[in-house]
C-alpha cells in the first residue's frame, strides 16, 4: 500500500497557453483569458480559460441575472429591505408561484405570482439558450452533441416540474417555489399528497438510475485511476487502439463480476444512466395527480402493496 | 470459451492474500481466490435463508417478501430464527460476502497490477450498508432499527425512518448527501457524453482528440479539468455520496433525536439576528 496510488499530480508540467482547437463555421472570438491555478493542478488540469460566450451565452446569462435578480429582490423586499433579516431568513426565504385562484392566468398580480412567473419565463430563457450554445458549440468543434441532448434530458425534468405538470392540471399554483427550504417542502408535500412517491414505479426507476450513476462513476473513475499507471486516462485513444490499461480495466471486471465492459461502452452505460435518471423521474412526476391520485393507492390495486402488512419500521 | 482474445497472458499465478496457489483460479470468467469461496458461500448461505424466511409467509409475490428484523424488546440479543434470527443471520452473511467481496477484488488488483481505488471505492458503500443494519442498531440498543430485507418493506422503512424525525429533507447531512448523488451523475453525463462526443462526431467525420475535449469545455465553462481530473472528481463526488448518506442517517437518533426541522434553531437564536421573525419549518 505504500505505492502511488494516483490521487493527486505530484509534479506539475507547465506547458504554454492552450488556446484551444481551431473553431469552424460561424463563431465569435473566445475571450482569450488565460491563467493557471497550482491547486487545480493538484487533482486536473492547471489552465483556467479560456471562454466562450457567442451570443447565446450573453444572452444566456442576462436572462439568468434577470431571473436571479427577481428571485432575489422579491426575497429581500420579503425581509423588509433590511441586509440582515435577509441573511438571516435567506434559507427559509422564497419566491412562491401564484395563488390556486389565477389558475393559469399568465398575468396574474405581481405580488401573487406574477414575479415567480417571470422569474420562472426568464430562468427557463436562459436555461435553453444555454442548450443552444452547448449544441452549437459541440458542431462548431466537430463533435457530436451527446452533452447537449444529455443537458436536455434535464431541462425536461425542470420544465415537468415548473411548466409541463402546473399547464396539465390547470394552475401555475403546482408548480416549485424558488427558495432553499420551501423547494424542499413542496418535494414533501409533492410526495404526500400523491400518496408517497416511494410507491411511484418511475420514482423507483429515477432513484435507481441516480444511485446506478453513482455507482458506475465510482466504478468507472476507480478502474482508470488504478491503471493510470499504464495510461488509462486516454481513453480516445484506447477506445481506438486498445492497450494494457484498457485490457488490465476490462480484466478487472471481467473476473471480479463475470462481465465487463469496453473503454467506449462504459461511457454508453455512464451516458444512459445519468439521462434515465431525470427522464423518468420526469414522467414519475407528470403522471402524479394528472394519472394517477395516490401511489400508495394505485400500488395495492395493482398487487404491489398490502395495506395489511405493513413491515417496514419499527411501529410496536 | 470465456476467454477473450487477450486474457491468456494476463492468468499468471500469484497476487493471493490467503491460501497461496490453493484457490488461485479461474471458473468460466471468474476469477476464485480463498475470497471467492467465502464470497461463494456467504452469499449461497444468505439468499437460501431469504427463501427459507419467505417459505414462512403468506406470500410469494415478489414485491411483498420481507424478512423482518426482531421486535423491539429483543434488543442486541440473538432473536429466534422465525421472530429476527433469520434477519441477524442474513446480515451477518451479507456483510460477510460484501467484505470477501473487497478482499476478492484486492487479489485481483495484485494479480493485474492495478491500484486499489476500486476495492476502496466498494468499502465505501459496504460501510454505508454496515452504518444503517449494525453501526446504528448496535448505537440505538436494539437490532429493530435495522432495515426490512424487502422491496417494499425497505421503503416503508425508509419513509417510517425518515418522519421519525420529522422531515428528513431538513436533515444537513442528507442535504449534502443528496447534492453529492446530483451532482455525481450531473458528472458522470457530462463526461459520458464528451467522450462519446469526441469519438462519435458523425458519419466520415474524423475522430477527435482530447484537445477537442478541452476546447469545448473551455468555451463551455471556461474549464478543463482533464482526461485524468474528471476520473479524480468522479470518484470523490461519488463516496461522497456514499459516506454523507452513511453520516445522515447514524446521527439521527444516537446524536440526534428530535425533528431535523427544529434542528435549525440554533441558526434562527445567533445574537446578530435573534429577534428578526425567521419563519417556522
Amino acid at each position: 500500500m505504500a505505492d502511488y496510488q494516483n490521487i493527486f499530480t505530484q509534479v506539475q508540467v507547465r506547458g504554454h497557453k492552450d488556446y484551444g482547437v481551431p473553431a469552424k463555421g460561424a463563431t465569435e472570438p473566445r475571450i482569450n483569458a488565460i491563467g493557471f491555478s497550482h491547486l487545480f493542478g493538484r487533482i486536473g488540469d492547471a489552465q483556467i480559460g479560456p471562454l466562450y460566450l457567442g451570443w447565446s451565452g450573453v444572452a444566456s446569462l442576462i436572462c439568468g441575472f434577470i431571473a436571479i435578480e427577481i428571485i432575489g429582490l422579491n426575497m429581500l423586499a420579503q425581509a423588509g429591505w433590511d441586509p440582515i433579516k435577509f441573511v438571516a431568513q435567506l434559507p427559509w426565504l422564497s419566491l412562491e408561484p401564484p395563488l390556486p385562484e389565477h389558475g393559469l392566468n399568465p398575468f396574474p398580480p405581481l405580488n401573487e405570482g406574477g414575479w415567480w412567473l417571470m422569474a420562472g419565463f426568464f430562468l427557463t430563457a436562459a436555461i435553453i439558450l444555454w442548450w443552444v450554445r452547448t449544441y452549437r458549440r459541440a458542431v462548431t468543434l466537430g463533435m457530436g452533441t451527446h452533452v447537449a441532448w444529455a443537458f436536455a434530458a434535464a431541462i425536461w425534468l425542470y420544465l415537468v416540474c415548473g411548466f409541463i405538470r402546473p399547464l396539465l392540471v390547470g394552475s401555475w399554483s403546482e408548480g416549485v417555489p424558488f427558495g432553499i427550504m420551501r423547494h424542499l417542502d413542496w418535494t414533501n408535500n409533492f410526495s404526500l399528497v400523491h400518496g408517497n412517491l416511494f410507491y411511484n414505479p418511475f420514482h423507483m426507476l429515477s432513484i435507481v438510475f441516480l444511485y446506478g450513476a453513482t455507482l458506475l462513476f465510482a466504478m468507472h473513475g476507480a478502474t482508470i485511476l488504478a491503471v493510470g499507471r499504464y495510461g488509462g486516462e486516454r481513453e480516445i485513444e484506447q477506445i481506438y487502439d486498445r492497450g494494457s490499461a484498457s485490457e488490465r480495466a476490462a480484466l478487472f471486471w471481467r473476473w471480479t463480476m463475470g462481465f465487463n465492459a469496453s473503454m467506449e461502452s462504459i461511457h454508453r452505460w455512464a451516458w444512459w444512466f445519468a439521462i434515465l435518471c431525470p427522464i423518468t423521474g420526469g414522467i414519475g412526476i407528470l403522471l402524479s395527480g394528472t394519472v394517477v391520485d395516490s401511489w400508495l393507492l394505485w400500488g395495492e390495486q395493482n398487487g404491489f402493496y398490502d395495506f395489511d402488512n405493513v413491515r417496514g419500521g419499527i411501529i410496536q | 470459451m470465456a476467454l477473450l482474445n487477450y486474457e491468456r497472458k494476463y492468468r499468471v499465478r500469484g497476487g493471493t492474500l490467503v491460501g497461496g496457489d490453493l484457490f488461485d483460479f479461474w471458473v468460466g470468467p471468474f476469477y476464485v481466490g480463498f475470497f471467492g469461496v467465502l464470497s461463494a458461500f456467504f452469499a449461497v448461505t444468505g439468499t437460501a435463508l431469504i427463501f427459507w424466511g419467505a417459505s414462512m409467509e403468506n406470500t410469494w409475490n415478489p414485491w411483498l417478501i420481507s424478512i423482518d428484523p426482531p421486535a423491539l424488546e429483543y434488543g442486541l440479543k440473538l432473536a429466534p430464527m422465525a421472530e429476527g434470527g433469520l434477519w441477524q443471520v442474513i446480515t451477518v452473511c451479507a456483510t460477510g460476502a460484501f467484505v470477501s467481496w473487497i478482499f476478492r477484488e484486492i487479489e485481483i488488483c495484485r494479480k493485474l497490477g492495478m491500484g486499489f481505488h476500486v476495492p476502496i471505492a466498494f468499502s465505501t458503500a459496504v460501510l454505508a450498508y454496515v452504518t444503517l443494519v449494525i453501526i446504528r442498531p448496535v448505537l440505538m440498543g436494539a437490532w429493530a432499527h435495522g432495515f426490512n430485507y424487502g422491496i417494499m418493506s425497505h421503503l416503508d422503512w425508509v419513509s417510517y425512518v425518515g418522519y421519525s424525525y420529522g422531515n428528513f429533507h431538513y436533515n444537513p447531512a442528507h442535504m449534502i448527501a443528496i447534492t453529492f448523488f446530483f451532482t455525481t451523475t450531473l458528472a458522470l453525463a457530462l463526461h459520458g457524453g464528451l467522450v462519446l462526443s469526441a469519438v462519435n462526431p458523425g458519419k466520415g467525420r474524423e475522430v477527435k482528440t482530447p484537445e477537442h475535449e478541452n476546447a469545448f469545455f473551455r468555451d463551455f465553462i471556461g474549464y478543463s479539468i482533464g482526461t485524468l481530473g474528471i476520473h479524480r472528481l468522479g470518484l470523490f463526488l461519488a463516496l461522497n455520496a456514499g459516506i454523507w448518506s452513511a453520516i445522515c442517517i447514524v446521527i439521527s437518533g444516537p446524536l440526534y433525536e428530535g425533528s431535523w426541522i427544529d434542528w435549525w434553531e440554533p441558526w434562527r437564536n445567533i445574537p446578530l439576528w435573534r429577534d428578526s421573525g425567521i419563519p417556522n419549518g
